[in-house]
């Protein structure tokens, strides 16, 4: 029998190493899947892997998609992470983001056509309010009524995805659009739009502050008080309160700072990539910015990389649907193999596999 | 062997850019590239749209390759598709839903030698784009002379998707039809605010039929309405949509919807082959085959399928309008004189309902 | 006596079925969370279950067999959650996201080839005469076994978690893993086995939506029932009759909304399609607010991996 045992830090060895025995072993499972497509599964795996950093044809245009993909999801997954350390279960980003996407673009479309330089960075605080307000309607009612926050957050997605559709249906419907759902098109008002800051690279202000937030975060955990008190309230809730952290003023913290991130991830995929409020907005960067938290070990840097890797799989996934003609349930059942492979192998790094003898009675 | 291909087409592609004049000759081979919002598999929308995807490769084998990606979200990743499909050297590229319309105008202005066409949108802002819809309102005013003949309640319902034009149109269309054939019919709308949750639209069907509604189209993608209409053993009847649902022949479904795009795709894909290919509007329907109404069972009596039909083939030809005057707003107030049939325009924008029905368009 | 036109014998029998899926998957999740796991992953077992489910019942033309063949398909994506979280220690959030992921891309690759077909029916219980009772029949009698077999989950699962021992160490388990460890109790074995309990009731609730609810399959046919079945779970606050409660008063609120649209009651729409989410938040915040900590009997060890370090 094999057994495990604790190692007292984590294998840093190992840590790096994890994820790069993960992909491997993804590719190999995720090739048998492909030959069992009926498929090349070398080729397969290029397309995914290789094709969108490194194919002559694509990658030029590709490699910088890889930012725009990521940038959202390192946002709101940075926000998560303080929460996600200190025990506090913000699930419903999505909603978050929705909501940050509404207000930014409704404190935009309200004066227009006003051209002015304020107008933009009024939109910025509009978003991230947006999705702060819309997670303190969970931690208010947690600190206030103990209620769960993993639910309300969640339920919450529900109800802002109506409200995302009844705008993009009523109050922020475009009114040149001939009754067309689907507001202005931001990225097309020269006052609002979220462009491209340096032609080709696929950096625009969401992603610039996506990696501002990395630094943030990494020094808020490593140097600040309240990174401290984070790691406490998470590792140990009662030395914690000893230590004088107050509990609700933590959810509030996390929340709104979470929130409030994701709030902004919306208002620059709306203002940008996306360009305008519809129904179909929302794809889900809240739930899979959660797995990119995990995935990263809610460590900033790993976020980071979580998040390119992440956008790596759909961009690459892309390619390999139209190219090879897979379906795009392949791809995500590709992308489920990937996650359950990486959530496998990071035993390695906190625990040693050792050969079990025989217990002693 | 798929990359070699892709190179020699794109190789093509550059060959006849710089031979210039040579475009407008066409080509010999070229690659067709399709956009779908939903999967494959959703037995609606997206279905039908590959169903033409799957007749241009029938008509032209070799000459034509196709390629596609389904489930693709509207927004920010469809922008990314489009142009990675333009890069990858497809010829022509039709994105099948509304969302995508302003990917399709940003992506064709950085590759005017790609064609684009757009499906139920209305901007063309390049002379590379085109766009397409049908007439799918034809198809609903013979779905309501059907229900207005059929109904024993003088209840029938229409579950709709979201309030747009669209499926207002669809919604005055189908009422007016079964007004004229029946004046004391009543229309009840629910919305669903879905194109597609099967429990939901299953959910919302029942509803409809403990009201007594006993004919019920709809305006979603699945076949949950009609599985809960089989459940009544022939009480309540329905109508397929987007794909003939031939399954639930012949009742509940007495007739269908079909979505055909496959006349348009050899249409278009061919003109790119031929180099005929011209930025266009089209919006057709019954007469170009885009709008099928799939086989009217026997569930319906001999005479009312020989009006319906009659209808059809009306309509085909160009004799009748759906929309002929006169015909008032919901308020009262006059829309279309006697005799005169809607523009387009005012189809294409329609946010009212006509006289008589009830309800309200949720605002 | 009737409201908007709307009978509510009629009314509240078609919330029961309407329930149905999102009771089953809930009454699984409960014990898998009292054993002190959270599988997030509810989705992705439902539609694998509705999709083996519905493969089962086309090829061997029984439902009952169907449903068998989607509690198994639930089951064995559970498996893979309960092998990586109990044996690996991966993260359960995570992983049960990811197992949603999973099973959404698998059921549609394994559906390909059964899009549009109809399955076989499955009939309502033939109970006679009582079906005919004036509106207990209707609301009570007039269902498929399926219904019948949903209620008796929960009062099976609520009778084993409060009157077994089986059920008090399972418990235990969920308390406090450490403590059930060093009484003797096999831990990881006792949640793996609450994992693909709660596995194969979520395929069973998939099934229902493939097999009754809807009848066919499509790619993406649960629509979300999994992520609505967690919420009840929490909602009641880890109790098997609250569930019951939560799964009703969802579904009802659903199909009242329906209702009323059908009934031409003159109502924002939009805002009643939200309803049921607003609805649910405000009653949870009476319950949790109401009798105090008590109300709020989360499992203490829920979502924490165990790891025997002796």
């Amino acid at each position: 029998m094999l057994r495990l045992e604790k190692r007292p830090s984590p294998s840093r060895a190992w840590t790096i190493a994890t994820p790069v025995v993960a992909v491997i072993l993804t590719m190999v499972a995720g090739g048998i899947m492909f030959a069992m497509l009926g498929k090349d599964p070398v080729e397969a795996i290029r397309t995914i892997f290789w094709d969108p950093l490194f194919n002559a044809q694509f990658a030029a245009y590709s490699r910088p998609q890889l930012l725009v993909k990521a940038g959202p999801l390192i946002l709101i997954a940075l926000g998560l992470s303080l929460g996600f350390r200190a025990g506090i279960w913000n699930i419903g980003a999505e909603g978050q983001y929705i909501m940050g996407a509404i207000f930014g673009a409704a404190a935009g479309l309200a004066v227009y056509p006003v051209e002015s330089r304020l107008i933009f960075p009024v939109m910025i605080i509009a978003g991230g309010l947006g999705g702060f307000l819309w997670a303190m309607i969970p931690a208010i009612l947690k600190t206030h009524f103990r209620t769960n926050e993993i639910l309300v957050s969640l339920l919450l997605v529900y109800v802002a995805q109506n409200i995302l559709s009844s705008m993009a249906l009523g109050a922020l419907r475009n009114p040149e659009g001939g009754g067309f759902p689907g507001s202005r098109n931001l990225s097309q008002i020269p006052a609002m739009a979220n462009t491209e800051l340096v032609a080709g690279t696929g950096m625009h202000w969401g992603v610039v502050v996506a990696f501002v937030a990395v630094i943030a975060a990494y020094i808020l955990l490593q140097r600040h008080i309240l990174g401290f008190q984070i790691k406490l309230a998470g590792q140990a809730p009662r030395a914690a309160r000893f230590a004088g952290v107050s509990p609700n003023r933590l959810v509030i913290l996390c929340m709104g700072i979470s929130g409030a991130l994701a709030g902004l991830a919306g208002f620059f995929e709306v203002s940008g990539p996306a360009g305008q409020i519809s129904i179909d907005f929302a794809t889900g960067y809240g739930f899979t910015a959660i797995i990119v938290a995990f995935l990263g070990r809610l460590n900033p840097l790993g976020i980071l990389l979580a998040g390119l890797l992440m956008a790596l799989t759909y961009i690459g996934g892309e390619l390999a649907q139209f190219m090879l003609g897979l379906p795009s349930a392949a791809i995500q059942a590709f992308q489920g193999m990937l996650l359950f492979f990486l959530l496998a192998v990071d035993l390695l790094s906190n625990y040693r596999i050792r050969l079990a003898r025989k217990e002693i009675a | 062997m798929k990359r070699r291909t892709l190179l020699a087409t794109a190789a093509l592609g550059l060959g006849l850019a710089f031979g210039g004049a040579a475009q407008a000759q066409g080509m010999d081979k070229a690659k067709a590239c399709f956009v779908y919002v939903g999967p494959i598999g959703d037995l609606g929308w997206s279905y039908q749209h590959h169903q033409g995807a799957l007749a241009v490769k029938e008509a032209y084998g070799d000459k034509v390759e196709i390629a596609w990606q389904e489930s693709v979200p509207e927004g920010a990743d469809a922008e990314r598709v489009l142009t990675q499909m333009a890069l990858s050297g497809c010829n022509i590229i039709f994105t099948t839903s509304f969302g995508y319309m302003d990917a399709t105008n940003a992506v064709a202005a950085k590759f005017p030698d790609v064609k684009f066409e757009h499906a139920t949108g209305y901007k063309r802002e390049h002379p590379n784009v085109a766009i397409y819809n049908a007439r799918f309102y034809e198809g609903r005013a013979i779905q309501g002379h059907i229900a207005g003949k059929m109904t024993k309640s003088n209840k029938i319902g229409y579950i709709g998707s979201f309030p747009i034009p669209e499926v207002i149109m669809g919604i005055n269309a189908y009422y007016l039809h079964a007004k004229k054939v029946n004046p004391n019919v009543e229309l009840t709308v629910v919305w669903a605010y879905t194109w597609f949750d099967p429990a939901k639209e299953a959910d919302a069907a029942k509803a409809m039929i403990e009201q007594g509604v006993d004919v019920i189209a709809s305006h979603t993608d699945s076949t949950a309405p009609l599985a809960e209409a089989a459940k009544t053993n022939g009480a309540v009847i329905g109508f397929g949509q987007a794909s003939d649902m031939a399954d639930y022949k012949p009742s509940p479904r007495v007739s269908s919807i079909i979505d055909n795009w496959a006349p348009y795709y050899v249409k278009r894909v061919g003109q790119v082959l031929d180099g005929t290919w011209e930025s266009t509007d089209t919006w057709a329907g019954i007469n170009e085959g885009e709008v099928e109404i799939g086989e009217i069972t026997e569930a319906v009596p001999a005479d009312v399928k020989a009006e319906a039909e009659a209808m059809r083939d009306a309509i085909a030809a160009g004799t009748y309008h759906p929309f002929t005057g006169p015909i008032n707003k919901q308020d009262g107030s006059a829309w279309l004189a006697d005799g005169v049939t809607a523009p387009d325009g005012d189809l294409l924008g329609m946010t009212f309902y006509v006289e008589g029905i009830t309800a309200e368009i949720p605002q | 006596m009737d409201f908007f036109g709307i009978t509510p014998s009629v009314l509240i029998a078609s919330l029961i079925v309407a329930s149905v899926p999102i009771l089953m998957a809930a009454i699984g999740e409960l014990v898998v969370e009292r054993a002190g796991v959270l599988n997030l992953g509810v989705e992705g077992m439902m539609i694998m279950g509705a999709i083996c489910g519905f493969i089962t019942a086309v090829e061997t033309g029984s439902p009952v067999l169907g449903f068998l063949g989607g509690a198994a398909g639930g089951a064995a994506l559970s498996l893979i959650f309960g092998f990586l979280t109990q044996y690996l220690l991966a993260n359960q959030v995570a992983t049960g996201l990811a197992l949603t992921l999973f099973g959404l891309g698998l059921s549609s690759l394994i559906g390909q080839s059964y899009v549009g077909i109809k399955p076989p029916p499955t009939q309502p219980v033939p109970l006679g005469p009582l079906a005919d009772i004036p509106f207990i029949g209707r609301v009570v009698f007039s269902h498929d076994w399926m219904v019948y077999a949903s209620l008796a989950a929960v009062a099976g699962v609520w009778a084993f978690l409060r009157y077994s021992r089986a059920g008090l160490i399972l418990r235990a388990v969920g308390e406090s893993h450490d403590a059930a460890h060093a009484l003797g109790y096999k831990v990881v074995r006792i949640r793996l086995l609450a994992i693909v309990f709660g596995g194969a009731l979520a395929g069973l609730g998939g099934a229902y939506v493939s097999l009754v609810r809807v009848p066919q399959w499509t790619d993406g046919i649960t629509a979300g029932a999994g992520w609505i079945a967690l919420a009840i779970v929490v909602f009641a606050s880890w109790r098997p009759w609250r569930v019951l409660l939560g799964a009703w008063l969802f579904g009802g609120i659903s199909v009242l909304q329906l209702n009323l649209q059908a009934a031409g009651a003159r109502i924002p729409v939009e805002y009643l399609s939200m309803s049921p989410y607003l609805i649910t938040i405000l009653v949870l915040v009476i319950m949790s607010s109401g009798r105090g900590r008590a109300a709020l009997n989360a499992p203490a060890a829920l979502g924490q991996n165990f790891h025997a370090s002796r």
